[in-house]
Parts: C-alpha cells; structure tokens; sequence
C-alpha cells in the first residue's frame, strides 16, 4: 500500500502546514497570519509555527517554490535558479524599463506617501503628471484619497510595490537621513561655487 | 553647427530644436515636460563628435537654453519664485540648498530602488486579482410553489379600465349661457355674477364669463366690479346706475 506523503514526520503542526501550503498555492497575493489563520480556522501562533515548517521546506536551494514573507504577509514565489525559464514563459511588466522619472517619482511616493502630484513636481522640479499615470498603469502606485487643502488626488505605492523589490513592508526603505548628502553638504559647495565666480 | 538643428530625442518630444522652441512659443508644449538637461546633454554629445570647438553655436545655444530654462523656471514656481525673491540672499541660498538636499535624497531613494529591482529581479511570482471570499448566500425562506402560482394568478389577472373621461375637458358652448344671461335679464334688470354661477362646475364658470364679455362686448351690459375679486354685478344697458350704498355692503359681506 503506498504511504501518503508527509510534510514532516509526526509532528502534530503536520495538517495545519499542509493546508497553509494549500492556501498559498491558490493565492494570488500574500497572505497575511490573520488570513491565513482564518481560512484555516486555527489560532494566528498555531498558524505561525506551521509557516515555520512550510518555510523550511520551501527555502532557496530546496526546491523549486520558494516561500517569502513579503508585502505585509507569506507567498510562494519561484526560486531564484529558475527565474531564467520564469522570464522565458512571462514577461515582467510591472518593473520592465522603469524609467529614472518613475523611479524618482517611486521613490517620493513610498517615502513621503500619500502625496500629490503638485507634491511630486514640487520636489523633482518637473512636472509628474507622466510618471504617477505610468506607475499606477503598472499597477506600484493606486489613489489614496485626496489632499485636505487643495483636494488634488494623492497616491501611495501598493503591496504590488513592496512585493517587486522583494520588502516585507514600507519600513524596509532605508533611512532618508542614511543615503545622499545632507543640507549642510550641499550648502558648503554652493558656497565654494558662489566664492569662486566672485574670486 | 546649427543649434537650431541639433536633433532630439526625449521622454516628452522628438525632433529638431528649432521645432521644439516654437511649439514652446506657441504653448502647444508643456516646458514642465521637458527634460531640459536632456537636450544640453545631446547638444554635447553632438559638440564631441566634432574636433573643433565651434564657438559661435555654443553661443548661440547658451543664449536659447537659459532662456528656456528661465521659462520653466517660472512655469514651475510662479509663486515661489516671488517668495524666493523677497529671501534674503543668506535665505535663499539656505532655501536652495535645503530644496537640493530634498531632491538630492529623493534620487538616492531612486537609485537604491533601481539596486534593489536589479538584486530583487529575478524573483517571480503569480500575479492575479485579489483572492475572492467565497460569497455570502442568502438563505431564502422554504419555499411553497402552489402559494407562488396563486399569486401569480392575483398579478395574471387583467387590470381594470381606467377611466379617461377626465382628461377630455368639455366645454359647454357659449351661446347656452349667452341665451341664460339675456333671459334673466329679461326678468331682472341687474344680476350677480357669481351667484348666477355659483352652482356650477369650473369648466362652464369660465365659460360663462366668456358670455359675459360678448354680452359685454356687444352692448347689451354693463359689468361692474367695485375690487379686483369682488362680485361681478351685471345690469342691462342704462341700467348701469347700481345703488353704491347696495353695491358697498355686498361687498363687504360677500368679502368677510
């Protein structure tokens, strides 16, 4: 008689894994403990422990499914070694040819979002209109309500965002203060300019 | 060189520059949309391919670049630029260097998610709509198809006629109350109005005032009216001398 397949022998999270991997499987977006926890009617720890063990076997280098914890919850991906034949059967057109204004434009949303356009323009000296209708075709940017005062439409990046450059949550961007020069960088070199046309 | 050839290729336009200034001049191109730094950066690339230093259209493409740049400038900030100017020129520089900073960690923000999309780029997974909760049914009550039929057969049932006769007004002819008026008049020298009509429908009302202004009209009465919706007193032509004492207390009582 053929023995069914076990995920890891005799522990008792056994059934609760298999059916997380079975939610996952049918999921198209991550899913957070809570979901996962619901759909399975079980306790969010009990469900915690058996990611655990889903995890375990579904780790880079063990198999072809990878499990990530990636925009606010768990999901499958496809492991790195096969992201050739991946890029074969599918294109990618979320991040394909991201432009340097996208990207900027991104960048100011996933920071300083929700923000408007106006906001947008103000800080990248052009107008951003192109860009934030570029990225919310792409699906990384969605409307999120409108401004107080000027009632302009304001945008946030969506978990589509976080799931493309692989964060777990908005709070994985490094820290403003920690990249580019600061205030006081830049005031120094306008005034090394300033005194060399006046020399 | 002419500057005014240089060939462009940028997000928002493609083409000569000379086409590019005048569709500018024109308003038919947003300047905000023009990547202005893109067409220096063609300008040298053009300047290097050739050996010599040609002065003359560097000149000529300074002169053309601020003054674009100087519109977008004030496109962008129009109010700003106001503001900026009554800075001192401590605070504005201040001003400046703090926008810089601003924008500056903006593009290393940019530049760390192009890293991170190059690292992160070969991560693939399934795309599709939000996962759906299996809806919610509404539990219908049991269900009784005899109770369903029977009221069916209430609904199947013709409706009645509705009565049309309403909306056809009848008009009575006018001559009917011509022949009234001159009989009564026959009888009395002098009539009231209203109470000559009063038993009748609002149709034949206005119809008899339309026999009271042909009787009116032809001579043979006198209308009187002491107020706008006081009585209407009718008499026979030189009987028209209506006693002002009778005609005032009707009046009054008939207005109370």
């Amino acid at each position: 008689m053929e023995r069914p397949l076990r995920l890891i022998a005799g522990n008792p999270l056994d059934q609760l894994a298999r059916t997380i991997e079975a939610l996952l499987v049918i999921a198209s977006a991550p899913l957070s403990v809570d979901e996962l926890a619901d759909a399975a009617d079980d306790h969010a720890e009990r469900v915690e422990t058996a990611l655990r063990l889903v995890g375990e076997r579904y780790q880079e280098g063990r198999s072809g499914i990878v499990l990530e914890q990636v925009a606010g919850g768990w999901a499958f991906r496809a492991s790195r070694d096969a992201a050739d034949a991946c890029a074969r059967l599918f294109e990618k057109p979320a991040q394909r040819n991201l432009s340097q204004a996208s990207l900027e434009t991104l960048a100011i949303v996933a920071y300083l979002g929700p923000c408007s356009r106006p906001d947008i323009a103000r800080i990248r000296g052009v107008s951003a209109d192109s860009a934030v209708a570029n990225l919310v075709e792409r699906g990384l940017i969605a409307e999120a309500g409108r401004d107080d005062a000027a009632g302009a439409i304001r945008y946030r990046t969506t978990p589509l965002f976080e799931r493309v450059f692989g964060l777990e949550s908005l709070s994985q961007l490094p820290r403003l203060d920690d990249i580019g020069e600061d205030t006081e960088q830049i005031r120094e070199r306008l005034h090394a300019v300033a005194e060399q046309r006046t020399a | 060189m002419i500057v005014r050839e240089l060939e462009l290729d940028l997000d928002a336009f493609e083409g000569p520059f000379d086409l590019l200034l005048t569709l500018v001049l024109k308003d038919e191109l947003e300047l905000r949309e023009i990547d202005v730094a893109g067409i220096v950066l063609s300008f040298l690339e053009r300047l290097a391919e050739r050996e010599t230093l040609d002065l003359e259209a560097c000149g000529e493409f300074l002169v053309l670049i601020s003054a674009l740049l100087e519109l977008k400038a004030r496109g962008l900030f129009p109010e700003e630029a106001a503001e900026l100017a009554e800075l001192e020129p401590e605070a504005a520089a201040e001003e400046l260097a703090r926008r810089l900073a601003e924008y500056r960690r903006m593009k290393d923000a940019a530049g760390w998610l192009r890293e991170r999309l190059e690292t992160e780029g070969d991560r693939f997974f399934r795309l599709g709509p939000a996962p759906l909760a299996p809806k919610l049914e509404t539990p219908l009550a049991p269900q009784q198809p005899e109770r369903l039929a029977q009221v069916l057969r209430l609904l199947a049932v013709e409706p009645k006629q509705v009565s049309l006769a309403h909306m056809a007004l009848r008009f009575p002819p006018v001559t009917q109350f011509l022949e009234r008026f001159r009989a009564v008049l026959r009888r009395r020298s002098r009539f009231d109005f209203d109470g000559e009509v009063a038993q009748l429908s609002r149709v034949e009302q206005a119809v008899a005032f339309l026999a009271l202004l042909e009787l009116r009209r032809s001579g043979e009465i006198v209308i009187d009216q002491a107020a706008p919706f006081a009585p209407i007193r009718v008499a026979r032509t030189g009987e028209e001398k209506i006693d002002r004492d009778e005609r005032t207390v009707g009046w009054n009582v008939r207005s109370a």
